[in-house]
């Protein structure tokens, strides 16, 4: 075990953002995750007792007749601003006083830092580019992540849930978006800070950075395995493989949705459905693409003379 | 006509005016009299006005100065509260009453609050660095060296700038969890999550043009390996899928338009300081204004709000008001 190390990757000042994140996250989450039980306990409540929900103010928190629905934001929300404002400066201070900014040697095109790191907060793509191609990993994948997040609200036909944390009325969408941003997102990049190392190789937290480490390893293209050698036959293998996958998975997701999902399957139309069939499909793409390739040693599925996916 | 003419310079409120001896005397009696009529003034009025002085004073809110300024009075009523908010052009985003529970910090975070404040601190920070930097391969590494050395102050100002930064970035982050898990995304505020993400788009490039300002071996090759994922975009880069058949070198690609140039050097840290502090501040401000405006517009912030239950949901559309509210 090499503290050492480990203390040196922890301390390098542009990676404190992230050891600072993961408690962060793990607050919220908490912090989520108790507000959706607490309303989902309350709407059990309400459901299993008509009586109750006529008459329940319909929040977690206690409210008595009489007492105003409203407040005014002068000064009850304003002095909230003014109090983050304050503490938001302090940390900022307090920060900035006791670690400095990293600044390196003048940048040298002729001396290749190893590990050569993108900033923090896009080294999930770079991590990505393990497993992908540039052009995936780099390209495609952002641009999806960005479509991604920007059609999910006309995808998401379910109208339970605008307005407070549930669990149980929107298991699908809010499984699907921790796992793309806790799971693939915020995993990725702690991957890619702690346990990347010299030429990209992977080391365990404490384990030393051995910049002469050479891995040997044999990555194999799934047609080779099936013992297809001619270029067209590899073309044609990964395409059935890759419209098989979006085939078969979108035969899984219809019938998980139609079998589990009744009621958002019936709301949704057949381009809402299907948008969110690819998309969810992509998603999940990238761990079984991850999981071939350590696992199986896997490099390419899909060989063409213009690309490989 | 010429004694009429004087008694006229003199003051005409004098009554003897028209002494035997001529006009002359006339115009010194004028004189004398009106100023000893000014003298008295000073002696009666001069207190009388200094004392009203003092006394208008002792309530500086009845000042023209001041209710030029403020346009409405603050003893502790309703619609005073209220005008507080609403005719204050740095307060009017917020309404003038809230949901009673939206001030508990469990349910928003603060966090789009808080990303603002950040974004507020680094324009400001931002605009004292750019006093000390040149963007030139020449200089900018000298001048990040004389920020952290010589510039009082210099070293805390660069570090709130990267700080504060790479806090934006999360804050951005956790407030968009929240608006996920809150489902605030949902009718009728499917625009302004389109505009949300587009601001976290504009944020992380922010942060990452600013990443080769300091001209040091981190920003170097952070833009190095980021840009060079440019050189595989489909289309438009020559490494890409169908790149080089349509074209693409490493003199025309997209990449080099980032660039400008086959490699990061001088133009690549003009264009990234341009972008840094001119385009992506104004098109990101454009759509903050629009983030908050619509805001306001699509309802307010989303909650919290009285649950809703499965079978209501499944009735025709009807507003989910609880009785309670």
């Amino acid at each position: 075990m090499d503290w050492r190390q480990l203390w040196e990757i922890c301390s390098a000042p542009d990676n404190v953002p992230i050891v600072g994140l993961i408690p962060l996250l793990i607050f919220y989450i908490y912090l989520a995750w108790k507000q959706a039980h607490a309303n989902d306990v309350l709407i059990e409540q309400l459901e299993a007792d008509p009586a109750m929900a006529k008459t329940h103010h319909r929040k977690t928190w206690p409210f008595k007749p009489g007492w105003q629905k409203e407040v005014h934001v002068w000064p009850f929300l304003l002095r909230i601003e003014f109090l983050a404002a304050i503490i938001v400066t302090i940390i900022l201070m307090v920060w900035s006083i006791t670690l400095n900014a990293p600044l390196e040697e003048p940048a040298n095109p002729n001396l290749t830092m190893n590990p050569a790191k993108a900033p923090w907060y896009f080294l999930g793509l770079q991590e990505m580019l393990v497993y992908f191609d540039p052009w995936i990993a780099g390209v495609v994948m952002p641009t999806m992540i960005i479509i991604g997040l920007m059609v999910i609200p006309y995808i998401d036909t379910n109208p339970l849930g605008s307005g407070y944390y549930t669990w149980k009325q929107r298991k699908f969408s809010i499984g699907t978006f921790l796992f793309g941003f806790v799971i693939l997102w915020v995993a990725m990049i702690i991957i890619g800070t702690f346990i990347r190392g010299p030429g990209w190789q992977w080391f365990w937290p404490g384990q030393t950075w051995d910049h002469n480490r050479l891995i040997y390893e044999v990555n194999r293209d799934l047609p080779d395995i099936f013992g297809i050698t001619s270029n067209l036959g590899k073309g044609i293998f990964g395409a059935i493989i890759v419209g098989g996958f979006y085939l078969l998975g979108g035969g899984a997701v219809y019938s998980l949705f139609r079998r589990k999902m009744p009621k958002d399957f019936q709301r949704m139309s057949l381009l809402q459905f299907s948008l969110m069939a690819f998309l969810w499909l992509t998603m999940v793409a990238l761990p079984l693409k991850m999981a071939l390739r350590l696992l199986w040693h896997i490099k390419y599925v899909w060989i063409t003379p213009w690309f490989n996916i | 006509m010429p004694d009429e003419n004087k008694n006229g310079d003199n003051g005409s409120s004098s009554t003897s005016s028209n002494g035997k001896n001529g006009s002359k005397v006339g115009v010194l009696e004028k004189v004398t009299t009106t100023v000893k009529e000014d003298i008295q003034s000073l002696k009666t009025d001069i207190p009388a006005k200094a004392k009203q002085q003092v006394e208008g004073l002792k309530d500086p809110t009845k000042t023209q100065v001041y209710t030029s300024i403020f346009r409405h009075k603050h003893d502790d009523t309703p619609r005073n509260r209220a005008l507080g908010v609403l005719s204050n052009v740095f307060l009017h985003l917020h309404p003038a009453k809230i949901n009673r529970d939206a001030v508990r910090y469990s349910y928003t975070w603060g966090m789009g609050g808080i990303t603002f404040y950040l974004f507020i601190i680094l324009t400001y920070t931002g605009v004292l660095l750019m006093f000390y930097y040149h963007p030139s391969k020449v200089q900018a590494f000298r001048d990040v060296l004389y920020l952290e050395h010589d510039v009082p102050f210099g070293k805390i100002l660069r570090n709130m700038h990267r700080w504060a930064a790479h806090l934006m970035v999360i804050g951005v982050w956790l407030h968009m969890f929240r608006v996920f898990l809150t489902g605030s995304y949902k009718k009728p505020r499917e625009f302004n999550w389109n505009i949300g993400v587009l601001l976290l788009v504009f944020t992380l490039l922010l942060s990452f043009t600013g990443y080769l300002l300091p001209d040091d071996q981190l920003g170097f090759w952070a833009v190095t390996v980021g840009t060079n994922m440019a050189r595989a975009t489909p289309l438009l880069g020559h490494e890409g899928p169908f790149g080089p058949q349509l074209g693409m070198t490493p003199y025309n690609d997209v990449r080099f338009g980032l660039l400008g140039g086959s490699i990061v050097d001088a133009n690549a840290l003009l264009r990234s300081y341009i972008w840094h502090c001119i385009g992506i501040p104004i098109v990101a401000s454009v759509l903050m204004i629009v983030h908050f405006w619509r805001v306001r517009k699509d309802g307010g912030i989303s909650g919290p709000a009285p649950v809703v239950l499965q079978e209501e949901a499944d009735k025709p559309r009807r507003g989910p008001k609880a009785a309670g509210e």
